[in-house]
C-alpha cells in the first residue's frame, strides 16, 4: 500500500514536470541519458557488452555451441534469446521463471536482430541438416532505472559486432577463430507518451508514469525491422506515426556514436 | 522467416484470390459457452478461436488485488491440434508475450475502476490457426467482454498487416506470413484512430508502414461493424 501512495506521488511529480515542459533529471524531451558501450568485456563469452544507460545497465553476452537445425530451415543457424531479470538489480523483480517482461524484453530484442537479418544465418551451417551453430545471446539485467529494452537491444548487437566462432573448442577443425560479420546494426529506441508528449528514453519513473509507450527498432537503410506497444492506453495514429519517425531518427544518432 | 522462391502475387492477386486490401471471410458468433460469463466464437478465414470471460470476480491471491480497480488477465493458449506440427500443450514464450500485448489491447476500453479487487478473466483457446491468431482472439474477446457485460467506453478491434513479395498487403494467411516480408499485427479503437497494441517483425520502410497502418485502420472499421452487428443480433434475439 505504502509503495502504491508512492507510485501515485511520483507519477503525479513527473506529469506536471513535463506539463512545464522538462524532465526529472533535466534533460530534452528528445534526449538520451549519458550512454556507455563497452565491448568484449566478458572472456568466456564469444561476444560480449556491457551498456549503461544513465542508471540502467545491462549485461549482453553471446555464446556460440553447435546444435541441430529447425527441421524447415536445415542449412541455417539459429538465435536464441533470453533475458534474465535477476533480483539484485531491482526490488521489483523476483527469483524464478521468466515472467511476461523478460519473456517480452527477450522477444523484442531478438525480433529487431531477427528482421534486420544482423546475421547471416546461412554462414553457421556446419554441415546442412545435422549441425549449425547456435547463437545464444543472454540478456543480463544488473540495474534497472528504466528503459531496459535500449539497452539490451544496444547490448545485443554490440556483443555481436566482435563475435568470434569458437570452432577449436569444438573440435571443429578449418574454421579457426573467424569473425561473424554482420549485416546490419539494429537499434531500439523507446519512447513513452506523457500528458501528449512524447519521452525518449524513458528512465524508471518516467516508465511508471507513462501509460502508453513505443519501441521502434530500425536499420542502418532507415527501414523498420520491429516494434512493439507497451500500456493499459490506446495511442493516437498521428502519435505512432510521429514515434516512428522519431524513433527512426534517434537509432542513427545512436548508431553513429556507439556502434 | 524469410524463405525464398514462393511467388505470393500472382497477376495482381493473392494466392487465394484476395485483392491487397480484403480481409479473409469472418464469422462471430456471441454467447456460444454456457458456464462463461461471456463468450464470442470467431473465425477469420481457415482461424477458429473462441474467447470467454469470466467476472469481475473475487481475486486471488489477496495480495495481488488492486483496491482501486479490477485486475484484467489474458490467457492465450493454443490447442496442440491447431498447427501442422503438434504444439506441446501449456504455456510457451511466444503464448505469453501475446498475452500481455492482447490484454494491453483491451485494457484501455475496459472500466476497471467499478469493480475494484476483483479479476476479470479472459480465456482465448486457439483452435485452428492459420495466421493471425493473436488479431483473431482480440476481435473474440472483446465481443466476449461486452456479452459479459463488462462496462466498456467501446469495442477493439484488431488485424494484421504485412509484406509480401514487396507489396504491403491485409491480413496476411500462413503461406503468407511464413514466405512474406514482415507481418504487423495492430488493434485500434476503431471509432477513434486509437492505437491500443502494435508489433511488428520483418523488415519495411516507414512509407510501407504508413500505408500498412491506412490498410489496418480501415480493416478494423470494418471488423468493428461486423462485431457491432454479431452483438446487436445476439441481443436482439432475447
Amino acid at each position: 500500500m505504502g509503495l502504491e501512495i508512492m507510485d501515485d506521488v511520483r507519477r503525479d511529480y513527473i506529469y506536471n514536470l513535463v506539463r512545464r515542459g522538462k524532465r526529472e533529471d533535466g534533460r530534452g524531451f528528445q534526449d538520451y541519458r549519458e550512454i556507455k558501450v563497452e565491448k568484449g568485456i566478458i572472456k568466456k563469452a564469444e561476444g560480449s557488452a556491457r551498456v549503461k544507460i544513465g542508471n540502467t545497465e545491462v549485461l549482453v553476452g553471446v555464446k556460440l555451441e553447435p546444435g541441430e537445425p529447425f527441421p524447415d530451415s536445415p542449412d541455417k543457424g539459429v538465435i536464441i534469446t533470453n533475458a534474465e531479470l535477476v533480483p539484485l538489480a531491482s526490488p521489483e523483480f523476483e527469483p524464478g521463471p521468466p515472467n511476461e517482461d523478460s519473456v517480452q524484453l527477450a522477444r523484442v530484442v531478438d525480433r529487431g536482430i531477427r528482421g534486420s537479418e544482423a546475421i547471416d544465418l546461412s554462414k553457421l551451417c556446419i554441415e546442412e541438416g545435422e549441425k549449425v551453430w547456435i547463437v545464444f545471446i543472454d540478456i543480463h539485467v544488473l540495474d534497472n532505472d528504466g528503459n531496459l529494452v535500449d539497452a539490451a537491444a544496444l547490448g545485443a548487437i554490440a556483443s555481436l559486432l566482435n563475435l568470434r566462432m569458437p570452432a577449436e573448442r569444438y573440435g571443429l577443425s578449418g574454421e579457426g577463430e573467424e569473425m561473424i560479420p554482420l549485416q546490419d546494426k539494429p537499434v531500439a529506441v523507446t519512447m513513452v507518451d506523457i500528458g501528449g508528449e512524447i519521452l525518449v528514453d524513458p528512465n524508471y519513473n518516467e516508465e511508471k508514469a507513462a501509460v502508453s509507450g513505443l519501441t521502434v527498432i530500425s536499420n542502418t537503410d532507415g527501414t523498420i525491422s520491429g516494434m512493439q506497444k507497451y500500456g493499459r492506453e490506446g495511442l493516437k495514429e498521428e502519435k505512432v506515426s510521429e514515434m516512428v519517425e522519431m524513433g527512426i531518427e534517434k537509432a542513427d544518432e545512436l548508431r553513429q556514436r556507439f556502434l | 522467416m524469410k524463405e525464398e522462391g514462393i511467388e505470393l502475387i500472382k497477376d495482381g492477386k493473392r494466392l487465394d484470390g484476395r485483392g491487397f486490401d480484403e480481409l479473409r471471410p469472418i464469422k462471430i458468433e456471441v454467447g456460444v459457452l454456457k458456464r462463461a460469463d461471456g463468450s464470442c466464437y470467431f473465425e477469420l478465414g481457415d482461424n477458429k478461436v473462441i474467447a470467454a470471460v469470466y467476472g469481475p470476480r473475487e481475486m486471488h491471491p489477496r495480495h495481488a488485488q488492486d483496491a482501486k480497480m479490477a485486475v484484467l488477465k489474458y490467457r492465450y493458449n493454443m490447442a496442440p491440434f491447431s498447427v501442422d506440427e503438434r504444439k506441446r500443450p501449456g504455456p510457451d514464450r511466444r503464448s505469453v508475450e501475446i498475452s500481455k500485448v492482447s490484454r494491453e489491447a483491451l485494457e484501455p476500453v475496459i472500466i476497471k475502476e467499478f469493480y475494484p479487487k476483483t479479476e476479470i478473466d479472459v480465456y482465448v483457446e486457439i483452435l485452428q490457426s492459420d495466421a493471425g491468431t493473436r488479431t483473431a482472439g482480440i476481435n473474440a474477446a472483446s465481443v466476449a467482454l461486452a456479452d459479459a457485460g463488462i462496462p466498456m467506453k467501446d469495442l477493439v478491434s484488431s488485424v494484421a498487416v504485412g509484406k509480401i513479395d514487396g507489396e504491403v498487403v491485409l491480413d496476411l494467411n500462413a503461406v503468407e506470413d511464413n514466405y512474406g516480408e514482415a507481418d504487423m499485427p495492430i488493434a485500434m479503437i476503431a471509432r477513434r484512430n486509437t492505437i491500443t497494441a502494435l508489433q511488428m517483425d520483418g523488415r519495411m520502410t516507414k512509407d510501407e508502414f504508413e500505408k500498412g497502418l491506412k490498410l489496418a485502420m480501415n480493416a478494423c472499421q470494418q471488423i468493428y461493424e461486423l462485431q457491432r452487428t454479431a452483438l446487436i443480433e445476439r441481443y436482439s434475439e432475447m
